[in-house]
């Protein structure tokens, strides 16, 4: 596994993607897009045109869109409440690296 | 094919009402949602439990699953008996709003036969792409793009490596059912990806349509835990333990970083938990930017004392060097505690 392939195919580190990207890979209309933004999960990259399709955000936006729209369809959660789950399991994950931190830690 | 008991997934009785089929399934589905629960087998549970609830809340389906018999066990070989749904209406295609190209083997060969009906998949699939381009004269489409997770080692990002992936691609067949299919791809990590970050294969998503380009293929990268060093962002932490000698007088000690064995200094007097940081010796910047910084935390470690002469030094030490520890503590709380 370690040896580097030749047949291997190439990849590239996507730093921000669009929101026609976005729209495209998600296999929604823009506006659906635009309603996750309105509802704070997606955060437009800084810096970056604020309308339009050159919208752009950071790249974990794509996963992070993925993950809500998969959400409110699996589990009937409006945007709203996918929000919040979004955000508690981003504070559970946190809080697992610590503890799992701390009892590495706790181990030594 | 194995067979699935649907009770069991969905941990309800045979005679169980809809109404207790139904929070069943809403309570499992929020249990093993391969977004909220990380555990390696979430999704294939989570799967088995939407394909559960997809028989066992029609009560057509339902029925003609029972009437399979109450005598196969979860995971026995199963083949459906000849003309076994003949007395119901779903014969010849019963998928409703769920995706149906998630089933397994043993639904379809109950449930999936023939040409679909009202197969109105959430996700607009090659199928329904491909029933659009019938009739609508020549028709080109971009294929769907793909996520993934990759994981990798440590290592790999920081010297860069191939992974050989096996990937879930949907497929069209001839009679227009979507069927997936694993397919195995060989990728190349570049050197300085990070945990979180998004890695795109251009053309490797699902095949296009009427001649169109594929979609893009996006792997989401994750690091496998690693035993000693771990990292934020393209920092690389470690802890190292010192003896109190070294972290008394100093000197250089040998430690392990993932690019091999190097030499530290450590300052005299160092604390334990005190950072040194070691410029440049994480992860690698992208296309040889900035790099990220190997930090060191020194942990002091005590020899185990078992023999006279060790405990003879450690009285020694007791007697030559005045150090209280507690000095501070004392200080702090003197007056705020009787006695």
């Amino acid at each position: 596994m370690k040896k580097i392939c030749p047949s291997a195919i190439e990849a590239e580190v996507v730093e921000t993607v669009t929101l026609t990207q976005l729209s495209r890979s998600c296999a929604v209309p823009a506006d659906r897009i635009l309603d996750l933004v309105e509802h704070g999960i997606l955060e437009p990259a800084e810096g970056a045109p604020r309308s339009g399709a050159d919208w752009r955000f950071h790249a974990v936006s794509l996963t992070r869109a993925t993950a809500a729209l998969r959400l409110s369809r699996d589990l009937g959660v409006n945007l709203r409440g996918v929000a919040l789950i979004l955000d508690l399991l981003d504070d559970r994950d946190r809080l697992a690296r610590r503890l799992h931190r701390y009892e590495a830690g706790m181990r030594r | 094919m194995d067979y699935k008991d649907y009770y069991k997934i969905l941990g309800v009785a045979r005679d169980a009402s809809q109404d207790d089929i139904k929070r069943a399934h809403r309570k499992l589905t929020r249990k093993y949602h391969p977004d909220i629960n990380k555990e390696p087998e979430a999704e294939a549970r989570f799967k088995d439990v939407g394909e559960a609830y997809e028989v066992l809340k029609d009560p057509e389906k339902r029925a003609a699953y029972d009437q399979l018999g109450q005598n196969w066990q979860q995971g026995e070989q199963f083949r459906a008996p000849p003309e076994w749904d003949r007395d119901f209406s779903f014969s010849g295609g019963g998928f409703s709003d769920a995706d149906s190209s998630v089933f397994s083997d043993f639904f379809e060969s109950l449930f999936g036969r023939g040409a679909r009906a009202g197969g109105g998949a959430a996700r607009r699939t090659g199928a329904d792409w491909a029933r659009q381009g019938a009739g609508a004269g020549p028709f080109r489409s971009t294929g769907q793009d793909q996520q993934a997770r990759v994981t990798i080692d440590l290592e790999d990002a920081i010297q860069g490596a191939s992974r050989t992936l096996t990937l879930g691609m949907q497929e069209v067949d001839r009679a227009g059912r979507v069927r997936t299919r694993d397919r195995t791809i060989a990728v190349r990590i570049p050197k300085g990806v990070t945990e979180g970050q998004l890695i795109r294969l251009k053309g490797q998503g699902q095949p296009g349509l009427g001649g169109g380009p594929a979609g893009d293929l996006y792997l989401e990268v994750a690091f496998a835990p690693h035993p000693h060093f771990r990292v934020e962002g393209r920092d690389i932490y470690l802890d190292l333990p010192v003896t109190p000698w070294e972290a008394a007088l100093g000197g250089k000690v040998k430690m392990p970083t993932p690019g091999g064995t190097v030499d530290i200094t450590i300052p005299a007097n160092a604390r334990s938990g005190q950072k040194l940081r070691l410029k440049g010796r994480g992860i690698p910047g992208p296309g040889g930017g900035k790099a990220g910084h190997l930090i060191v935390v020194l942990t002091i470690v005590n020899p185990p004392v078992k023999t006279e002469e060790a405990r003879a030094l450690y009285r020694r030490m007791a007697q030559e060097l005045a150090f209280d520890p507690r000095a501070k503590l004392m200080r702090d709380m003197a007056g705020k505690v009787k006695g």
